[in-house]
Parts: C-alpha cells; structure tokens; sequence
C-alpha cells in the first residue's frame, strides 16, 4: 500500500500527462482513420473493380511489423508525435476499412432496390439506407481498431511520441518493475474503459429497429 | 395509360429476357404478368420505373417516353412493391409508409396523417406506427409494403410477387383485402406473380409470358375458356381447367342431338308408335321448319281416347325451353329447381335442336365431383333418357 502511494505520490503529475499524451495519440489516429477509413469503404462498395486490389494492399500494409512502420516514418517526418500519429493511423485504417465495406456492401440487396425503386438518389440511399443499416459493423470495426491503437500507442514513445510507452520502457531500461507495471497497468485499463465507452456508443448510434439483431440486415 | 412498343432487353452476357414486347394498359386496370420462372416478369416490371434499361423499343407513359423523364421523379411516381417486402428494418412504420412523401418534402404533419389514414384502410390501429418492422407479423410487414407504395397517391402500382412469401391463408385474405382497395382507388396496378389462383382471382387481364414474350393476353374467363396453345393449357393445369370448362359448359355441349319429336299434324296413333319405338314417354311437337311448338305426354294421350285426332289438338303448349348457348351452370338450376324431367333446347329461331335431361346432368355434376374417369358417350344413356329420368333426386 505504501508503496502504490509513494508511487504515486512521485510519479503521479507525470503519469497523468502520460496517459493523456497516450490518449491523444491514439484518438487524433483513431479520427483520422474513421474520416479516412468509413468514406472510403463507402466508396470501395460503389466501384468494385478497385476494390479488391485496395483491400490487399490494405492488409498487407497490415502485416508490416509495428516498429518497422514507424521507423519508416522518422525519415519522411522526422520524430515526435506526428510520425507516431501518421504511423498508428494507417494501423488504425484496416479494421474501419474492412468492416465498413462489409458493412455496408452486405445490406440487404433487395432492401436497396426497393429504395431506389422508390427514388432515393444514390446519396440518400447511402445516407438513410446503407449506412443506418451497416452501423452496428462499422462499430465494431471502430471499437477493434481503437482498442488495438491504446496497444500501439505504447509504441510511440520509441520516436519520441510519448505517452504510457515512456514509462514502460524507461522501466524496462532501468530495471524498474514499478515503472513497468505504472505504464502497462493503465495502458489495460484506459484499453477495457474505452471498448466499454464505445460498446456503449455503438448501441446508441445503432438505429432502434435493428438493435440486438446482430447487425446488418 | 402504360405502352409498351416493340420493347427488347438483352442483360449483359447475351440474354434476351424480354423479346419484342408490345402491349397496351388502360387506365384502372389490374394487369397480371404471370409465366414460368425466368420469363422476364420481373424485368419488364423493372423496365417501367427504370430498375432496368430497355435495350430496344419504347415505353410511354400517359403518352410520354419514360426514358425522357427525370429518373427520380418518375420513381416517385410510380408505387412499387417488392417481393421480399422490402421495409426499412431500421425505420419505424410510420417512416416507412411515409417515405416517399418525406422524399417529396411533404412536411411532418401531412405525412403523419396520411400514414394515419392508410393504416386505417387495412384496419390497422394507429399503435402499429411506431413500431419497428420486425415486430410485425408477415402479412402485417406486408400491408405496409402496399399502404408504402400507395402513400403519394400514385395513379400507377408496380408489385413484384408480393405476396409469394405468405402463408396461403395470410395470402388470400390479402389478395381479397387488396382487390377491394385496388378498386376502391382506382389504381392501375402491375402484378407479377407465377401463382394461376393469384392471377384469375385478382386480375382485370391476365399476359401470359414464355421466354421473353407474350403468349396470350386477355380476361381471367377467356384464357380459361380459350388458351391459345399447349402452353397456355399446361400453365394453366389441367385441373383448373377442367373445372373452368365445367364452369363455361354451355348446355350445346351437353344437350342430346336428337330429341325424339314429331309433326305438329300427325295424329295420336302416330305418336302412340314413335313413342313406343323409341322408348319414351313424350314427343316434342315441331312445324315444318322444325320450331317447337309443344309436347304430349303419353298420358295425355291415355286420357284422350280418339286416336286420329292431331296432335296439335292435344298437345301442350306452353312449355319450358332452354337456349343451346346458355351456360349449363345457370340452366342447372332451373331444371333441377322446377323438377323438370327435361328440356327441350332451342336456337335463337326456336328450332329444336336438342334435349336436356336430368340425366345428362346428373352425369355433369358426377365428371365435376369424381373427374371425367371415362369417355363421354354419354348418348346411350340419354336416348332412353326422357322415358326414365329418375335418377336425378338427391345428387
Ligand atoms: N441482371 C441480370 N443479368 C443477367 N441476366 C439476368 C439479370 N436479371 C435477370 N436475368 C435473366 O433474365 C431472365 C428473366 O429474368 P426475370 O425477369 O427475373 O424473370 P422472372 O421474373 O419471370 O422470373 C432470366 O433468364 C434471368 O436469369
Ligand atoms: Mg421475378
């Protein structure tokens, strides 16, 4: 007990600006990816020619060790939290990518022509049709890919982005355990917290009718 | 209303699923497409609202080329109905039956209303509106895929099958409920299905379809009396057919050719020999140009004992006739009613030209109840038939 509050009592100032460092890495990749990721899974489904061959490139950038991509970056802009930023987001881009295609290229087929047949144009029907229906996958995509991204962010601190991956580290060089566990343990936490606070706004955004239904229609 | 000239579709690929298509709907009418799947029902339904393009030839809608029209507008304009009911699962009642309209920029209020006003046609209580699709039953999921497409009032209703995925009893009551309304409204309605029933029942006009192109076009009864081909025939089946024929048999068809009669001058001791050399019991009396003017009985003649008298001194005058073209269902009930053994049949001069007799319809309702197992040499029988027609009760 001493010792949690002894820790906290010299480490706690910095811990707090670490986790908000952490989180703001994470979150500005995070809205990228969404205002990247969600427009063009909308528009794979629309031009399925291309589709298919930006999924692969996608997924292969996916494999790409995590640290090899942000070395990558330090030549193209240098170090500090944009590299770090740029780097999670393009992780962050997969999981949005692919369930939004998914999402949104599995809504009913019939549903869509009843809607056209009706005289929705092609941006009301994307609008009140497909991406009302494709809400609860792309969530899903989300929540995945910002749970990952609290993972990654630790990474960060390698190029000098800071956050959560500070402490881990600078323990892991300096053989201090505490240190350790004060840099992972929230980095858990902040992990279990935000799937919870989006699980929470995945059901809100899903539209009532189609609530509990596992999903697309 | 709706014209169809000359219309072709070939999909991508190579196939021609409409083929040269030409036909004409009025106003008001309820038309039914129907043919074996892959006919290219659905497509020619599709081509009317531009789900599909017409690779060749043209359609007109009160009198104006479709594919001149802004698409959406025309959409709009046109009710449609799809097969697999097709709500917005995500929308409540209300959004859905009030969808069109809010694409139109009808305001709120107006649009509440009139969703209001059509639940109200199929008796439907106003609960119903804010509720979600899935907690409707199917047949309710389905009144609101009509109640949707008639929501702006279209003057023109397409339906794809719409009530193929119902059970058959949610499906009739349907089917009655909707032909009401259909002419409550005065709508023009479009109706694919590959349900005969569905077609005979609903139907104004029936087009029948085969590989892309019309077969035969006309009324419920005349393509059950008249189907063009063997086609048509095993569409509609032979049952339905022959309880269609039952249905259109005129009693020509049924009648014995050859009544037994005699001159209106002949004398009784004439008619005493041609009763008993044919067997019956009664002679129809005609002029010489062959029409009817009466019959005697052999009890009549019983009673009269001068047998040089003529027959048309004694013959009964008045009697009941029935006309060749006549349908047998409306002359049934005659015959039967009044207890007559039989009836002479006439044409429109009067001449006799045949007989009717309890028997020969007692052998009708037989065929119509167990199937026409044998032939129909039914004549044998009817020969003897006016002498002996006790048959007939309680059939
Ligand atoms: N989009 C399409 N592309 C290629 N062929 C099609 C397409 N839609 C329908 N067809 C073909 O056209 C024919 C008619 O189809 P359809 O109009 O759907 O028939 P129906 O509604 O009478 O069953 C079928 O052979 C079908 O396979
Ligand atoms: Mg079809």
């Amino acid at each position: 007990m001493d010792a949690i509050r002894s820790f906290f009592s010299e480490y706690g100032g910095l811990l707090l600006e670490k986790t908000w460092e952490h989180l703001y890495i994470s979150f500005a990749a995070l809205l990228l990816g969404v205002l990247v990721a969600v427009p063009l899974g909308i528009l794979l489904v629309r031009i399925p020619k291309v589709a298919g061959f930006i999924m692969s490139i996608v997924s292969i950038v996916q494999t790409f060790p995590s640290l090899a991509i942000l070395a990558f970056f330090i030549p193209l802009l240098g170090i500090g939290k944009v590299p770090a930023i740029a780097a999670l987001f393009l992780y962050s881009m997969l999981p949005i990518l692919r369930n939004t295609y998914i999402g949104v290229k599995n809504v009913n087929r019939n549903l869509l022509e009843a809607a056209r047949g009706m005289g929705m144009t092609s941006f009301q029907r994307t609008v009140r049709v497909e991406l009302p229906l494709a809400v609860p996958v792309i969530m899903a995509g989300i929540r995945m890919s910002a749970v990952y991204l609290i993972g990654w962010a630790t990474l960060a601190s390698f190029i000098g982005g800071g956050g959560l991956g500070d402490f881990i580290f600078d323990g892991l060089n300096l053989f201090r355990t505490d240190l350790v566990i004060g840099g992972a343990l929230p980095v858990t936490l902040l992990a279990i917290l935000l799937d919870w606070v989006l699980g929470r706004v995945e059901y809100h955004a899903t539209p009532k009718g189609i609530r509990g239904q596992g999903g697309a229609a | 209303m709706l014209v169809f000239e000359n219309v072709s579709k070939v999909y991508p690929g190579g196939k021609r699923a409409v083929d040269h298509l030409d036909l004409e709907i009025g106003e008001g009418e309820f038309i039914c497409f129907i043919g074996p799947s892959g006919c290219g029902k659905t497509t020619t339904m599709k081509m009317i609202n531009r789900l599909v393009k017409p690779t060749d030839g043209k359609i007109l809608l009160n009198g104006k080329n479709i594919l001149e029209q802004n698409v959406v507008e025309l959409r709009r304009s046109i009710g449609y109905v799809i097969q697999q009911i097709g709500l917005f699962p995500h929308m409540t009642i209300r959004d859905n039956i009030a969808l069109v309209p809010r694409l139109k920029g009808v305001p709120a209020e107006e649009r509440n209303k009139r969703a209001e006003e059509l639940l109200e046609l199929v008796n439907m209580p106003k609960e119903f509106l804010d509720r979600f699709p899935h907690e409707l039953s199917g047949g309710q999921q389905q009144r609101i895929g009509v109640l949707r497409a008639l929501a702006s009032n279209p003057p023109l209703i397409l339906m794809d099958e719409p009530f193929g995925a119902l059970d058959p009893i949610t499906r009739d009551s349907l089917q009655a409920e909707f032909k009401n309304l259909q002419q409550s409204l005065g709508k023009t309605i479009i109706f694919v299905t590959h349900d005969m029933d569905e077609a005979i029942k609903l139907a104004d006009r029936i087009v029948i379809m085969r590989a892309g192109q019309i077969v035969q076009v006309g009324s419920p009864d005349e393509i059950l009396r008249n189907p063009a081909d063997d086609f048509v025939r095993d569409f509609i089946g032979k049952d339905r057919l022959a309880e269609a024929q039952q249905h259109f048999q005129t009693v020509g068809q049924i009648m014995n050719p050859d009544p037994v009669s005699i001159g209106l001058g002949a004398t009784l001791s004439e008619a005493v020999r041609t009763m008993r050399r044919r067997r019956v019991d009664s002679l129809l009396v005609t002029d010489d140009a062959g029409i009817l003017r009466g019959k005697v009985t052999i009890e009549q003649i019983d009673r009269n004992r001068d047998l040089d008298a003529a027959v048309a001194d004694l013959m009964e005058r008045d009697i009941q006739t029935v006309r060749a073209d006549t349908l047998l269902r409306d002359a049934t009930r005659n015959i039967l009613v009044r207890g007559s053994k039989y009836v002479p049949v006439v044409d429109a001069r009067k001449r006799l030209i045949g007989i009717i007799t309890r028997t020969n319809l007692v052998d009708v309702l037989y065929d119509s109840i167990w199937g026409e197992e044998d032939d129909e040499e039914q004549d044998a029988v009817v020969n003897e038939a006016a002498a002996a027609p006790q048959t007939g009760e309680g059939s």
